[in-house]
């Protein structure tokens, strides 16, 4: 077998992996739909009590796609966490695969996951408000998800691994960040109502890209090909932040094997 | 050089012993004089505690073993066994010190370590909600495994080990801890290591599936030439599969040779009685009821 359908296989079994644990925790991710569901009305009724069809637009969309993009953040960001509190987290870390095979996998599972979930409650609230979505552009949109996608998979690779560094505390630092990324990034408002400094953080912010790109797409049926100013700066974050989230992990991973702090018990 | 090949596989073997099996395992390692296991002068050290005490887990181990070997690791709670399975593992990093695999050292070759070793580990090490055979799929894929031919042969290895194919698609916190680990000595084999590591494998068991999983040792030992190291806190468990055994307390190896040459050795120079309790009482310098004072120090990590 050759060393790529090697690390293609590997890969799969994260996918394949993940997708049985969707399956078999099925009544937690109802729960999660619902959950959803819920906060994309709650913040999207507030556009029908304003009486204003373009802001109630806005959160719809805002409130959908920073789902979405927490989706993914979290999905890979708790990978670590997560195993730690299945146990398998030594077994996952001593079998023969490389870093970037695993979030591969992990990440097109991530993705397809939050596709999913994302279509599922745009099509919930489209019914509920009985949006137009006649001009819309999904093609415009679907592009932007996966761009963005892959910063915050980078991000979520560089945020998983604070439970290694931190047992008890690690988790909590990647609400932190998410806290912070909803802020700045123009999610349900826009950035110009910021104050200026704030402003300058929104510009590194790939929710920020992504909100924006989606909406111009979706509003006002804009191709990918006039929001290249949209378009190169998610490139080029997420060019930057994919190796760097690997590479971050790997520092926490020889880390917790000279310090002892991939075991749980035993 | 050890040359690894890759070979379509076919897991564990059903070879009688003796005879050659050209489709035995998913890796034939051609044998050049390299022992499956060499460890030399390692050390470990933990940091511990808010004052980051140092403890030395491991001091200045030394080891050779020749493939096809059980060797044993006995020792009191807390003298370093775990630690020292895991360094081989690449689940820790060494301080001081080398490790090789197959002549592949450790630390510059992990990746074809990773390849010829597996780990079972005292806690079934599972995700709970899926079932064994979702769980052995996992593995299968991970170490580079067809997957349907890896489920035929985790049906064999567990139907060996008394659990029964219609068990294996229900989640596996269904399962009794004996049958999870039997479950998890089916996932380490699946992959067909050369280097079996086994930390306290019959631990919790009962007493009939502590048997199944000697048994099926000491089948693994006759048809298969993995070599084994075991860790145990039951004696005639180590007296029954091991071909040497070595003694660890406090870190060190006070003691190495076969069952028969320790027991000779404390009945001759300290005149106790040729039993593998003996053994464990002189070297260690302790009684079991010692141990279990230490085990509670050792809680507060
Ligand atoms: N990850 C770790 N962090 C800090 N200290 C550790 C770690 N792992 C082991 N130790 C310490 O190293 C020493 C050896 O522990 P180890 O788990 O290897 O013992 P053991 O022989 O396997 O014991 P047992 O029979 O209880 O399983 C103990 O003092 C333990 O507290
Ligand atoms: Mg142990």
């Amino acid at each position: 077998m050759t060393l790529m359908a090697r690390e293609l296989r590997a890969s799969y079994a994260f996918v394949e992996r993940n997708f049985n644990l969707s399956k078999r925790y099925w009544g937690w991710e109802i729960a999660w739909l619902v959950y959803s569901v819920a906060g994309a009305l709650a913040v999207s009724l507030i556009g029908k009590d304003q009486h204003n069809e373009k802001l109630l637009v806005v959160l719809v969309i805002g409130t959908i796609f920073w789902n979405y993009l927490s989706l993914v953040f979290e999905f890979i960001a708790e990978t670590v966490q997560w195993e730690r509190w299945e146990g398998t987290l030594e077994y996952t870390m001593m079998a023969p695969v490389r870093r970037y095979s695993q979030l591969l996998g992990s990440a097109f599972y991530a993705i397809a996951y939050g596709l999913v979930h994302t279509t599922f409650i745009l099509a919930i609230l489209w019914l509920f408000f009985q949006l137009d979505l006649s001009r819309a552009n999904f093609g415009t949109a679907i592009v932007f998800m996966l761009l963005g996608s892959f910063s915050f998979v980078g991000l979520g690779m560089a945020t998983a691994v604070l439970p290694l560094m931190y047992v008890e505390r690690g988790a909590q630092m990647a609400f932190v960040l998410q806290s912070v990324l909803l802020l700045i990034s123009g999610v349900y408002y826009s950035i110009d109502v910021l104050p200026g400094w704030m402003q300058v953080l929104s510009h590194i912010s790939p929710a920020t890209y992504v909100l924006d790109g989606v909406r111009k797409g979706l509003i006002d049926g804009s191709g990918v090909g006039p929001l290249v100013g949209d378009v190169w700066p998610l490139a080029l974050m997420g060019v930057v932040l994919i190796p760097t989230g690997i590479w971050i992990f790997g520092i926490a991973e020889r880390y917790a094997k000279r310090t002892g702090k991939l075991k749980r018990v035993g | 050089m050890t040359t690894v090949m890759d070979q379509p596989k076919t897991g564990l073997p059903v070879t009688p012993p003796g005879e050659t099996a050209p489709s035995r395992t998913r890796r034939v390692v051609v044998d050049d004089g390299h022992p499956a296991l060499l460890v030399e002068h390692v050390s470990k050290r933990f940091m511990v505690g808010r004052k980051r005490k140092p403890v030395v887990a491991i001091n200045d181990v030394t080891m050779r073993i020749p493939r096809g070997e059980i060797y044993g690791v006995l020792g009191a709670n807390g003298s370093g066994k775990s630690t020292l399975i895991r360094l081989v593992s690449t689940l820790l990093t060494l301080d001081s010190g080398r490790v090789e695999v197959f002549g592949h050292d450790i630390a510059r070759e992990e990746m074809a370590v990773k390849r010829l070793i597996n780990r079972v580990s005292v806690d079934a090490a599972f995700f709970k909600k899926l079932s064994p055979h979702e769980n052995l799929t996992y593995a299968a894929r991970l170490y580079g495994m067809d997957a349907r031919q890896a489920k035929r042969e985790a049906i064999r290895i567990l139907a060996r080990l008394g659990i029964g194919d219609k068990r294996l698609g229900r989640p596996l916190e269904q399962m009794s801890r004996g049958m999870q680990q039997k479950v998890a000595i089916a996932r380490a084999l699946l992959t067909a290591p050369t280097l079996l590591l086994m930390d306290e494998p019959t631990t919790g068991l009962d007493p009939r599936s502590k048997l199944d999983v000697q048994t099926f040792i000491e089948e693994l030992r006759d048809t298969h030439d993995a070599t084994i190291v075991l860790t145990t806190h039951d004696l005639d468990e180590a007296d029954r599969l091991c071909d040497r055994i070595a003694i660890i307390n406090d870190g060190r190896i006070v003691a190495e040779g076969t069952p028969e040459a320790l027991k000779a050795r404390v009945a001759e120079e300290y005149g106790q009685s040729p039993t593998l309790e003996s053994v464990f009482m002189t070297f260690t310098g302790r009684s079991l009821d010692d141990d279990l004072n230490e085990d509670k120090e050792n809680e507060d990590e």
